[in-house]
């Protein structure tokens, strides 16, 4: 195998995946995009890991890196992908083909574009099967029962049918049934159901956490949507600019968010109890050719400190497993609560939540 | 006639399309019989899944589409019916659209100076210092500057397009704003800004807006009363505060549920319902009709429905 890891700096067990200081950019015409700027993160085997950030955020471009369809002109500046031994940004094309479809699957956000259209959705699920050495009537069998697995009804009938058949959630479902047919441990989604009504989402969200636990997946799901977040994740982060702005548990980050981002996204989007003004934030996110100095977020950020647009802040630890990357955490910095509007919010849902129990 | 406490009436929308001839010609109800009425001022939300007729309600009231049948009445006067020139003045100058994707709504090769200012030109508005002076007046108040009237449209960012949109629709101060999913292309920390924006506007001017959206949160947010259409019909009419607290159709019901939301100790524990008609309803003896169950809600039901709904909620 190609690049083995030095096993004095072998992952612990529990960890199937890990990405180290990963740093991505794109050669365009307008000059360098550095779209992903030392993202580091772990996935541990049956848990779900959201990757949560605005459009430029840099979160599919991470994930595209580890499946290794980056554009042309992408380069990958440093950092590595650790998988089973490997470093994924150093294997060639040969071994990535191993991997890709087989052992790390993908679910795309637009199902249309995933699906070929000339193509019977029978024949798109035979193919990857085929490469795994069922062929003919086993093949068609195995396609059957997958196309069952993912709740698709009449799958006789719908095996010869074309794409545009199907309806957007459908599809979606024939989508996870391509990526199931790999018989993938890892599992990423790239935006599954922002494409998708609500009811439709609902109903792919219980799908893919479903076949998590049957098949004891380890997903990467990346959405904008903080809803779908507090329905998947066991763990966040919080993308901003292209670095990982805060790293914790589904409960620390929608309890205890410690970056002003991440106080900013979580109160910005009315939930059904809002009344009061949005609390908006200014300004626009920044351009990555050619990335502010310090924090990236500063410009837009009312609790800004001198030291924000001058020097780039590490991660402070708050807990085991919940770091935030912002110098409000250092004990020299004055002390800021997080936004009445905010705390507010979070009571109520802690009400809501001892309601449920 | 139409109601007098409603600036907006429409009575028995339907639209339909054919596409096909011979015999592989079908008609599709894009809206079927739709009634509902806005108050001056008030905020009218319409949420409903992708086809199921919301968006073309909005543009047969503009008259983008013309109505297969039944009539839209604003402040009294009807709006549908042959189009005379004197009719499409009055619809041209009181209802203004924003429309959801800001990149493909923007001529291109148009100024935003051009864009914004050609609803003042078109209705006669000759000096062009004047023009200017309006189009910059607006571009503060949705938060441009005066620099941005001589630049193109793919020099702005989505939610600045979108607030160029905006612009354009308010300039001829209409007392109308039909808004379709005017958030829902934009990023997150940018939805909030324009949310903000437009409930500046309605505020200062006295806006009656017409919103259409799919993210039932921010319907919620920012509407008086919400409409629930569902392939093609109303189902149910309420204040926001009763259709969230209260749903009556098992639709809504349905819709309600599937909202994620964001808290995780209460989502991963969510039962959602799910809307089946052929098994929530049996309407092969009674026909259903939009009945007031109390004041102010309605619900598309049969008459044994409304007794179970009435005798479930204690009406």
């Amino acid at each position: 195998m190609a690049n083995e890891v030095n096993s004095t700096e072998a992952m612990p067990d529990d960890v199937i995946l890990r990405v180290e200081d990963l740093r991505v950019s794109f050669r365009t015409y307008g000059g360098i995009v550095q779209a992903v700027r030392g993202v580091s993160f772990d996935l541990k085997r049956g848990e779900t890991v959201a990757i949560v950030g605005e459009s430029g955020s840099g979160k599919s471009v991470s994930t595209k890196t580890i499946m290794g369809i980056l554009a042309p002109n992408a380069m990958i500046d440093s950092g590595r992908i650790l998988y089973d031994g490997m470093d994924l940004t150093k294997i060639d094309e040969d071994h990535m083909h191993e991997i890709r479809g087989h052992r790390i699957g993908m679910v795309f956000q637009d199902p249309m574009s995933a699906l070929n259209p000339i193509m019977k959705v029978g024949k798109q699920i035979t193919e990857v099967l085929h490469k795994k050495g069922l062929h003919h009537e086993a093949a068609k069998r195995r396609a059957l029962e997958l196309m069952e697995a993912v709740g698709i009804p009449d799958v006789e009938r719908r095996f010869n049918q074309y794409p545009f058949q199907f309806s957007g959630g459908m599809r979606q479902r024939i989508v996870i049934a391509i990526a199931l047919a790999g018989d993938p441990e890892i599992l990423i989604c790239d935006e599954p159901t922002t494409a998708l009504d609500v009811t439709v989402q609902a109903k792919i969200l219980e799908l893919i956490n479903r076949i998590r636990e049957e098949r004891h997946l380890s997903v990467i799901f990346i959405t904008h949507d903080l809803g779908v977040v507090a329905n998947m994740a066991d763990r966040v982060n919080i993308m901003y600019a292209g670095r990982i702005v805060e790293t914790g548990t589904a409960e620390e980050i929608f309890f205890e968010p410690a970056h002003p981002y991440t106080w900013a996204l979580l109160s910005s989007m009315p939930d059904l109890q809002t009344k009061d003004r949005l609390m908006a934030i200014p300004g626009t996110p920044p351009n990555m050719i050619y990335p502010p100095t310090g924090d990236a977020f500063a410009p837009r950020n009312q609790y800004a400190l001198k030291i924000d647009t001058e020097k780039e802040p590490p991660f402070f630890r708050l807990s085991d497993t919940h770091l935030a990357a912002t110098w409000l955490l250092h004990p020299k910095a004055p002390k800021i609560e997080m936004p009445q509007q905010l705390q507010d919010r979070i009571k109520r849902m802690k009400e809501a939540a001892k309601n449920v129990q | 006639m139409s109601n007098e406490n409603y600036i907006l009436e429409v009575k028995h929308l339907c639209q339909s399309f054919t596409t096909g001839r011979g015999k592989k010609r079908m008609t599709v109800n894009a809206v079927n019989d739709v009634s509902f009425g806005i108050h001056p001022a008030e905020t009218f939300g319409l949420v409903g899944e992708s086809g199921c007729g919301k968006t073309t309600t909005g543009r047969s009231i503009i008259r983008l589409y013309d109505p297969t049948s039944g009539q839209v009445f604003f402040d009294g006067q009807e709006i549908t019916g042959p189009m005379t020139r004197e009719k499409r003045k009055f619809l041209t100058s009181n209802i203004a659209m924003i429309f959801q994707d800001p990149i493909e709504s923007l001529n291109p090769r148009m100024t935003i100076e051009e864009i914004i200012g050609e609803g003042l030109t078109l209705r006669g508005v000759t000096d062009k210092a004047e023009v200017r002076r309006q189009v910059i007046e607006m571009l503060r108040k949705v938060g441009l500057t005066a620099e941005h009237a001589t630049r193109y449209p793919h020099e702005f960012s989505g939610g600045q397009r979108q607030r160029i949109g905006i612009a354009r629709a308010m300039i001829i101060k209409p007392r109308m704003i039909i808004a379709d999913e005017p958030v829902s292309a934009l990023d997150v920390s940018i939805q909030a800004q324009v949310i903000n924006l437009l409930n500046d506007l309605k505020e200062e001017m006295g806006l009656t807006i017409l919103f259409i959206a799919h993210n039932l949160s921010v319907v919620k947010y920012f509407s008086d009363r919400i409409g629930v259409m569902y392939y093609g019909k109303m189902v149910e009419i309420a204040r926001s505060e009763d259709l969230y607290e209260h749903p009556m159709h098992p639709y809504t019901r349905a819709l309600l549920s599937a909202i994620p939301e964001p808290n995780p100790l209460t989502e991963r524990k969510r039962v959602r319902t799910d809307y089946v008609p052929e098994r929530d309803h049996d309407y092969s003896v009674e026909k259903p009709s939009m009945v007031e169950i109390e004041p102010d809600h309605f619900v598309y039901c049969s008459p044994s429905e409304e007794a179970a709904l009435r005798k479930k909620f204690g009406l």
